[in-house]
């Protein structure tokens, strides 16, 4: 895909499990029980078991690596985690979309500003703060 | 309090960490990335071994850090390539700058991620946010 600065790259959308979280707490190492046990994640005053920061930053890596065609063109990726996901039990789980903008290109990279929600419509909240992706263009 | 004296303080290398095709197949899968055999890793990868640089931090009892006060604030890499199976990884964590900030530490902290010639893969840059203990 080229990536020219306003190239608004199609929307994608992640389906999160908790089964998803203890397979990231394995394959990852972080195993705090926040993000795999109801009851730990509302002893410490959360709604409920969340996403490691991580995965949902690994979600966005994901979503850039799908609009770049394969891995091998990012250069930086990275962002603030400003609000948590709560992730349901269930096989539902919760609903990561993932959009992004071309800002910026520049000595044949392109810096790409992220949005990383939950919720749909009028319920949409942001998760991760300036999400940014640079790739070479 | 988290002692000021931190910043600047690099800690010592993580463990040597093997790059194996289970272990990025088994991080992709979890996250949903498509990955075959002969991919690059996916870009989040290093956070497993850039963990292990932070834990080393978190558990120092000099430090004095309450590990279940840290929240993890932020989190960036830039990389020089990606990583690759067959790689042998170290995290090499230096302590950036502390500041307080409504009652919390926030800790900025870089993780160079080295190959076993020790040639800089990425760098992982990483805040922790301490919360402030009951004064007690």
């Amino acid at each position: 895909m080229s990536l020219e600065v306003g190239t608004e790259l199609p929307p994608l959308r992640y389906t999160v499990t908790r089964a998803d979280l203890a397979a990231y707490a394995d394959a990852s190492g972080d195993r705090n029980p926040i993000h795999l046990d109801e009851d730990v994640a509302r002893s410490v005053g959360l709604p409920g078991v969340i996403a490691h920061g991580m995965y949902t930053l690994a979600l966005a890596a994901r979503a850039v690596q799908e609009w770049a065609g394969g891995p091998g063109r990012v250069r930086e990726i990275g962002a603030k985690f400003t609000r948590p996901v709560v992730v349901p039990a269930g096989a539902e789980g919760v609903g990561v979309n993932v959009t992004g903008t071309v800002k910026k290109v520049e000595d044949g990279r392109a810096t790409i500003a992220l949005s990383v929600t939950t919720g749909e419509g009028d319920q949409v909240t942001k998760v991760l703060g300036m999400p940014t992706a640079v790739l070479d263009a | 309090m988290v002692e000021q004296s931190l910043v600047g303080r690099t800690f010592p290398p993580s463990a040597a960490y093997d790059v194996t095709p289970e272990r990025v197949a088994s991080f992709a899968a979890a996250t949903g990335t498509p990955w075959r055999e002969g991919d690059p890793a996916p870009a989040t990868f290093p956070i497993v071994v850039a963990f292990t640089a932070m834990q080393a931090l978190m558990d120092d009892p000099e430090v004095g850090i309450e590990l279940q006060r840290v929240v993890h604030g932020e989190q960036r890499f830039a990389y020089e390539r990606l990583v690759v199976v067959g790689d042998t990884l170290t995290a090499t964590l230096t302590v950036d700058s502390l500041r307080s900030l409504g009652g919390a530490d926030v800790i900025a902290t870089t993780s160079a991620v080295t190959d076993a010639d020790g040639a800089l893969v990425c760098s992982a840059r990483a805040t922790l946010v301490h919360s402030a203990g009951d004064a007690s």
